[in-house]
C-alpha cells in the first residue's frame, strides 16, 4: 500500500531518491537532542488547542453586565472578552480543560526552549556552521515570550490588565519615541478599547505565523546541515552517526509527542491555572495583591523590582526608571545571545567548522559564563515573587530587595569562579569516574583491608 | 512478553479514549476528560517507546557531510558571475542613484499608514479631568462630604463627571486634622503609581504611607508623596483641594504635574 503510494508520487515528482535518503537519515541518540523536539510538539498542541479556544473567544472590549453560571460575578460590568473567557470555562464542554492545557503547554513550550538553548549553548552547538540557526532560535525564543504574554493578556481579567498597564509603562519609558510607540501600539492613552482586539490579532495570527515560519526555517536548516554529535567511536568532524529516522527514531519521536500531550493533559486536568473568575474583571483602579506573572516573564518583573529608582533628565526630557531594567537589560541580553557565536569564536581564535560537540567541562570559561548568566536571570526571577516571600518569611520587602540585588551581582561571579574551577578539574581528570568497588575485610589485628571487587 | 506489554499499552489507550467519550457525554468534567486524555496519550507513548526499544532493529547509520561548503570551483564561478552581473546593473551610475531614491520613497509611502494606528500624544498625558471646582466623587458618583471619612481611612475617588477615567483616579485619605488643618485632614493623591502605572491601592495608616502592590514603591503622604522606598523615580502627585461651603470636597486645580509613569516629553 505505502509502496504503491510512493511509486504513484514518484511517477509525478521523482521523489524516490529523496525519500530513500530521508528515511535513512541519521539522528544521534543522545537524550538531550530531544529537548528541541518537545518545543515542536508543544507548538503543535498550542495551535490545536488555541484554534479551539478562538472559536469561542470574543476579542471585544465593550462592557456588558455579566449574566452566566458563575453567580459571584452576577451583574458585574465586564468586557465581552472576559465574559466569553468565562463562558469558555464554564459553559463549553471541554472548554476549561482545553484552556488549561493551552496555558500549561505554553509554560512547557517556554521551558523547553530554554532547556534546548542551554543544550546548544553548553555543548557549543552554535559554532560555525550553525550560527544562522542559533539566531533563528533566539528569534523563536523572543517570539514565544511575546506569544505567551499576549495570550496571558487576552482574557481581560485583573491580572492581565495590570500586566498590560506595566508593559505600556515600559513602552512609555523608551527614550525619544516611547510616547508615540505606546499610542501607536494601543491606539491612545492607556487604557483603550483597541488593546484586546490588537492583542488578539497578534496572538492568533501574527505571532503564530511568524513562529511557524521560523520553525520551518529552523528545521530546514537542521535538515540541510545535519545534526551535530558528541564525540565517540566512528564519529568525525565530517559525519553524523545515529539511528535511522525511519522507523526507529520516528517511533521514539512519536512517543515523545504523546508524552508531551500526556503531561499537558494531566496538568490541565489536575492543576488549576489562571482561574480568571477569581481575579475578577480588569478595572484600572483595582489592584491585585500579590500578582504573579507566568514564569517566563518573571525575570522582567523581577528586574523592574530590583532596578535602580533613577530617572535621567536630559535637556528637558526624561528617561524613566523602567528603561534600565525593562528595556536596556533585555536588549543587552538578547544582543549578547545573538552575538555569542562570534564572541565565542573570537575567544577560541577558531574560524573552523565543527561537527563534534564540546563536552561542557572541556570549555571551562564558556560553561562558567553560561552558569553565571543562568544565576543572574534566576536571581531576577526569584525577585519577582519577593512580596510573597517577604510575607511568608516575615522580613521587610526592602531587605529582600537588597538581598536579591546583592545576589544578582555576587552569585554570577561566585558561580563563574566555582564552575570554572570545577570544569578545569574535571577536564584534567577526564570526566567523573565511578569510585572503584571494593570490599572491606577485617584483619586479625583489628584493622581493615580493601579487596577490589570484579 | 515484550509484545504483550506493548499490546497491553494499546488496550489501555483504547480504554482511555472510551473513558474520554464517556466523560464528555456525562457532563464534561475537566478532571475526568483531562485524565482520560492523559491516560490515552501516556499509554500510546509507552507503546511507541516499547516498539522503538524492543521491536525495531537497533541499527546505526552514518551520514557523511558532503553538501557544504560547495566545491572551490563552484564557489569561484559563483563569485565571478555575481560580480559581473552586479557590475552590469550598476553601470548607468545616475540611474542607480535614482533607483535608491525611488525605493526609499516607496518604502516611506508604504510605511505611512502606520501613522493611523493611534492619535498623536500631544498633551494627553499632561492632564487629567480634575479642574478647579471639580467635586470629589466616589466611584458610584456620590460626592464626598467633610464628615464622610474616619481619620486614617482611604477611598478611591474621581472627579464628578469623569467617573472611572483611568488617568484621573485618585486616593482620598484622611489624616489627623492637625497634620493638614486647612482641609480638616483630607488629602488626595493620584492613584497611578509613578513607577509603572499600577493603582497605588494600599494605605498604611500607621506609617502614613501609600504603597503600590506591583513593585512595592512606597510614598510618604506627609511629605507631598515623596518616594520612601521602591523603584519609583519621582513622588506621587498631590491634588490641591479645599472644602466647599456646602461641606463637599472640591479640587482647586488639576494635578500640578503629569500623573503616572514618566515619559520622554515629561520634564
Ligand atoms: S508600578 Fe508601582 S511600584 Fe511599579
Amino acid at each position: 500500500m505505502i509502496e504503491r503510494l510512493l511509486l504513484w508520487v514518484d511517477d509525478r515528482l521523482g521523489t524516490a531518491h529523496f525519500v530513500r535518503h530521508a528515511l535513512r537519515k541519521a539522528f544521534p541518540d543522545h537524550w538531550s537532542f530531544m529537548l528541541g523536539e518537545i518545543n515542536l510538539y508543544a507548538f503543535v498542541i498550542l495551535v490545536a488547542t488555541g484554534t479551539f479556544l478562538a472559536f469561542f473567544f470574543d476579542p471585544n472590549a465593550a462592557k456588558i453586565a455579566y449574566d452566566g453560571p458563575y453567580r459571584l460575578l452576577d451583574g458585574t460590568r465586564v468586557s465581552h472578552a472576559y465574559a466569553s473567557a468565562l463562558a469558555l470555562s464554564f459553559e463549553v464542554n471541554g472548554g476549561l480543560l482545553i484552556r488549561q492545557v493551552h496555558h500549561w503547554t505554553a509554560l512547557i513550550f517556554l521551558a523547553g526552549i530554554v532547556a534546548h538553548m542551554g543544550r546548544i549553548f553548553f555543548t557549543g552547538a552554535f559554532r560555525k556552521p550553525r550560527e544562522i540557526n542559533w539566531i533563528v532560535g533566539i528569534a523563536l525564543f523572543g517570539l514565544a515570550m511575546l506569544a505567551g504574554f499576549t495570550g496571558y493578556s487576552l482574557p481581560d481579567d485583573l491580572l492581565s490588565g495590570i500586566g498590560l498597564r506595566i508593559a505600556d509603562s515600559v513602552a512609555l519609558a523608551v527614550p525619544v519615541i516611547g510616547t508615540w510607540l505606546s499610542f501607536f501600539l494601543i491606539g491612545g492613552a492607556f487604557p483603550t478599547d483597541r488593546i484586546i482586539p490588537r492583542l488578539f490579532i497578534a496572538h492568533v495570527y501574527l505571532l503564530p505565523a511568524a513562529i511557524a515560519a521560523l520553525l520551518a526555517l529552523h528545521l530546514v536548516i537542521v535538515w540541510r546541515q545535519k545534526h551535530s554529535q558528541f564525540p565517540g567511536p566512528g564519529r568525525t568532524e565530517h559525519n553524523v552517526v545515529g539511528s535511522p529516522l525511519f522507523p526507529r527514531y520516528a517511533a521514539k519521536s512519536i512517543g515523545l509527542l504523546l508524552a508531551v500531550i500526556a503531561v499537558a493533559c494531566a496538568l490541565g486536568a489536575l492543576v488549576q491555572i489562571n482561574p480568571i473568575w477569581l481575579w475578577g474583571p480588569y478595572e484600572p483602579w483595582n489592584a491585585a495583591n500579590p500578582a504573579q506573572p507566568d514564569w517566563y516573564v518573571g525575570w522582567l518583573e523581577g528586574a523592574l523590582r530590583l532596578g535602580p529608582a533613577w530617572a535621567l533628565h536630559l535637556w528637558g526630557h526624561t528617561v524613566a526608571s523602567p528603561f534600565w531594567p525593562a528595556v536596556l537589560l533585555p536588549l543587552v541580553l538578547f544582543l549578547v545571545l545573538i552575538a555569542w557565536p562570534w564572541i565565542d569564536a573570537a575567544i577560541r581564535k577558531d574560524p573552523a567548522s565543527h561537527q563534534l560537540l564540546d563536552l561542557p567541562r572541556n570549555v571551562p570559561w564558556r560553561t562558567a559564563f553560561g552558569v553565571a548568566l543562568f544565576l543572574f536571570v534566576l536571581g531576577l526571577t526569584l525577585a519577582a515573587s519577593g512580596d510573597v516571600q517577604a510575607r511568608y518569611l516575615h522580613v521587610p520587602i526592602t531587605s529582600l530587595t537588597t538581598l536579591y540585588r546583592i545576589f544578582c551581582i555576587a552569585a554570577p561571579l561566585v558561580g563563574f569562579a566555582i564552575t570554572y574551577a570545577l570544569a578545569v578539574e574535571l577536564r584534567a581528570m577526564g570526566g567523573v569516574r565511578k569510585a572503584p568497588r571494593v570490599r572491606l575485610r577485617r584483619t586479625a589485628e583489628g584493622g581493615f583491608e580493601e579487596e577490589p571487587l570484579p | 512478553m515484550k509484545e504483550r506489554l506493548v499490546g497491553a499499552a494499546l488496550l489501555v489507550a483504547t480504554a482511555g479514549s472510551a473513558l474520554f467519550i464517556a466523560a464528555y457525554f456525562t457532563g464534561g468534567a475537566r478532571l475526568y476528560e483531562g485524565l482520560a486524555l492523559a491516560l490515552t496519550a501516556a499509554a500510546l507513548c509507552a507503546a511507541a517507546i516499547g516498539w522503538a526499544l524492543w521491536l525495531l532493529p537497533h541499527e546505526q547509520v552514518a551520514d557523511e557531510i558532503v553538501t557544504y561548503p560547495s566545491a572551490p570551483a563552484q564557489r569561484a564561478t559563483q563569485t565571478g558571475e555575481v560580480r559581473s552581473d552586479v557590475r552590469a546593473i550598476a553601470r548607468p551610475r545616475a540611474l542607480v542613484g535614482l533607483l535608491y531614491v525611488a525605493l526609499a520613497a516607496f518604502a516611506a509611502a508604504l510605511a505611512l499608514p502606520i501613522r493611523s494606528l493611534g492619535p498623536a500624544p500631544r498633551d494627553t498625558l499632561f492632564h487629567t479631568r480634575w479642574r478647579k471646582g471639580a467635586r470629589v466623587a466616589r466611584p458610584n458618583g456620590n460626592p464626598v462630604r467633610v464628615d464622610d471619612l474616619e481619620v486614617d481611612s482611604a477611598i478611591t475617588v474621581f472627579p464628578a463627571g469623569a467617573l472611572e477615567d483611568s488617568q484621573s483616579q485618585a486616593m482620598l485619605l484622611r489624616v489627623p486634622e492637625e497634620l493638614a488643618p486647612s482641609t480638616r485632614g483630607y488629602m488626595i493623591y493620584s492613584k497611578l503609581c509613578t513607577h509603572a502605572g499600577c493603582p497605588v491601592a494600599l494605605y498604611r495608616a500607621a506609617a502614613k504611607e501609600l504603597m503600590c502592590p506591583c513593585h512595592q514603591s512606597v510614598f510618604n503622604v506627609l511629605d507631598d508623596g515623596a518616594v520612601v522606598s521602591g523603584p519609583a523615580d519621582h513622588s506621587l502627585p498631590r491634588l490641591p483641594i479645599e472644602i466647599a461651603p456646602d461641606g463637599t470636597l472640591v479640587a482647586t486645580s488639576d494635578f500640578p504635574e503629569p500623573v503616572g509613569p514618566s515619559f520622554w516629553e515629561r520634564r
